[in-house]
């Protein structure tokens, strides 16, 4: 049952980041997707015209009808057209959607996108609608909603409060070594140090800069916590004929799982046990690869916390041993436990939902030998997480070079 | 620019929670079948989608689950509110609360700590708002 590994990831793009508060307007989503879609498919040496599916998220420009409107301003003829709404998940999701619409023989090229410079132009005869998003994040402030009712009137929206509970209630269960969290932020930084393109690429970092930076939300300090950014990325996955056709060296996809248990982490069953769990175990069991052959990892991480879950519930230490496991390890691309090669989005910056694409990029460029300075000897296997919400939708990927 | 407070404003299914709280009372639903407590409130019990939930009321005491100080802003909306602690109060009867801690110092808050109902009245929104205090030992 699964995918039986037939599709690829054969280009990408993931454009520089830039710090979502210095940005200025540039041109609509729209008008980047179709920029995203170009620059990938130039990548992966195929042609536009041989793109027959699309998968998107939401643009700011249209709020319905999404995956059509994509299509018709491509002039793509899609079998396949899909709108993911995932959050940090969505990258992932897109992922083993276009596998599996090529493996069962609808597609031959998909173009997965997420154009993320929200700074878009304005008119005064179109005013933009200010949605909730702006204040109230993922959550929704509209009459009827769960979110409007039992969590905005008491502070409960947004990230950094929910992953601070997270980290709290981890510490009260598990203990809680503060520089260890810190760690995972310094190893990134190290990646993101020999990584082009990332907001942190010239700034070194050391573990008492991260816990002299203010708290956020208790323990959270806001070294801790990703930069907001503008950016976007977009990847192209196809049919083994078409791979054979591409200039990269194909990166199949081996096995995926996705699990979404709720929305608001007050009602998770076990705040600490993520659906990560049984997505990765869902993932390694489709791929028949074990997590002792992965050569590196790219990990979710908006929060250092959701690293630390993540590497727990995914099978690669044992749960309420991540912080050992992380002061025991180097999480540089040169140690012996490479994550998030690229600098993760801690030290790439967080650019929306193409966010959850940095960690795609990041594994497909070390598959395809491309990283540079930043490259981990033979790789060849990777595991990669997406993560929506607040640890509320998350999506495994095992990755296979040739 | 000013943000007012985003209040709850109850809808025909969730209204003899936000009633029962104007009269300083806790009133949540069970499903008879599954022999749970449910929050919120719903027209189907969650996973089952039994059609027997009936409202029960309850003490509203429990057990802080977790926790966090904001010590920003959540939103323009809380700019007055900070230091913040937004907490999951986890009730006897089984369902988790989101709500705030008040009557307490940040540093004196612990996670497994006993709390018990604070109820705040905001009689120009017509509502009552459930927060929460620790109930000593």
């Amino acid at each position: 049952m699964g995918l039986r590994g037939e599709a690829a990831i054969v280009g990408f793009v993931e454009l520089p980041t830039e710090k979502l508060s210095k940005a200025r307007p540039q041109t609509f989503l729209l008008e980047q997707w179709a920029q995203l879609a170009a620059a990938a498919l130039d990548d992966a040496g195929l042609p536009a015209e041989s793109v027959d599916g699309i998968i998107t998220s939401h643009l700011s420009e249209s709020q319905l009808f999404v995956p059509s409107t994509v299509v018709e301003y491509l002039g793509v003829r899609a079998n396949f057209a899909e709108l993911i709404d995932l959050g940090g998940a969505s990258a992932a999701g897109m992922v083993w959607r276009a596998a599996a619409a090529i493996e069962l023989g609808i597609c031959d090229v998909v173009v997965c996108a997420l154009p993320a410079h929200y700074i878009t132009p304005v008119s005064e005869q179109k005013p933009p609608l200010l949605t909730d998003a702006v204040y109230f994040g993922a959550s929704s402030n509209q009459y009827g909603s769960p979110q409007a009712e039992f969590e905005i009137p008491y502070g409960n929206l947004g990230q950094n409060g929910p992953y601070g509970q997270v980290a709290q209630r981890y510490a009260y269960e598990y203990g809680y070594d503060e520089r260890a969290m810190a760690k995972i932020v310094v190893d990134q930084r190290v990646n993101a140090n020999h990584t082009p393109g990332a907001i942190w690429h010239d700034t070194p970092l050391t573990v008492e800069d991260v816990l002299a930076s203010p708290v956020i939300a208790d323990p959270l300090h806001i070294l801790e916590i990703v930069m907001p950014c503008v950016g976007g990325a977009a990847v192209v996955v196809a049919s083994a004929e078409m791979a054979a056709r591409s200039r990269n060296r194909p990166v199949w996809i081996k096995g995926f799982g996705e699990h979404v248990p709720f929305k608001t982490p007050t009602y998770a069953e076990n705040l600490l046990q993520t659906p990560l769990t049984r997505a990765a175990e869902t993932a390694f069991g489709m791929s028949g690869l074990a997590r002792d052959e992965m050569d590196m990892v790219s990990i979710y991480d908006c929060y250092t916390i959701t690293v630390l879950l993540s590497l727990e519930d995914a099978g690669f230490c044992e749960k309420g041993k991540g912080m050992a496991f992380v002061a025991d390890h180097d999480l540089t691309f040169r140690g012996d436990f490479p994550l998030n090669t690229a600098g993760g989005q801690l030290g790439y910056g967080q650019a929306g939902t193409a966010g959850g694409m940095h960690h795609v990029c990041d594994a497909a460029r070390q598959i395809m030998g491309r990283a540079g300075a930043a490259q981990v000897p033979d790789c060849n296997r990777a595991f990669v997480t997406g993560n929506g919400g607040i640890l509320s939708e998350q999506t495994a990927l095992v990755l296979q070079g040739d | 620019m000013s943000f007012e407070r985003p209040m709850p404003v109850p809808t025909p299914t969730t209204a003899p929670f936000w009633n029962a709280l104007r009269e300083h009372r806790i009133l949540i639903q069970y499903s008879p079948s599954t022999g749970s407590y449910v929050f919120y409130p719903r027209v189907r019990a969650p996973r089952t989608l039994a059609d027997d939930l009936q409202w029960r009321e309850i003490s509203g005491m429990g057990t802080l689950y977790s926790y966090t100080v904001a010590r920003r802003p959540v939103s323009p909306h809380f700019a007055d509110a900070v230091p913040q602690l937004l907490a999951i109060v986890q009730w006897d009867e089984g369902p988790r609360f989101s709500t705030e801690l008040v009557n307490v110092a940040p540093e004196q808050v612990r996670v497994g700590m006993r709390v018990r109902p604070v109820f705040c009245d905001h009689p120009e929104h017509d509502i009552t708002l459930l927060r929460y205090e620790p109930a000593g030992d």
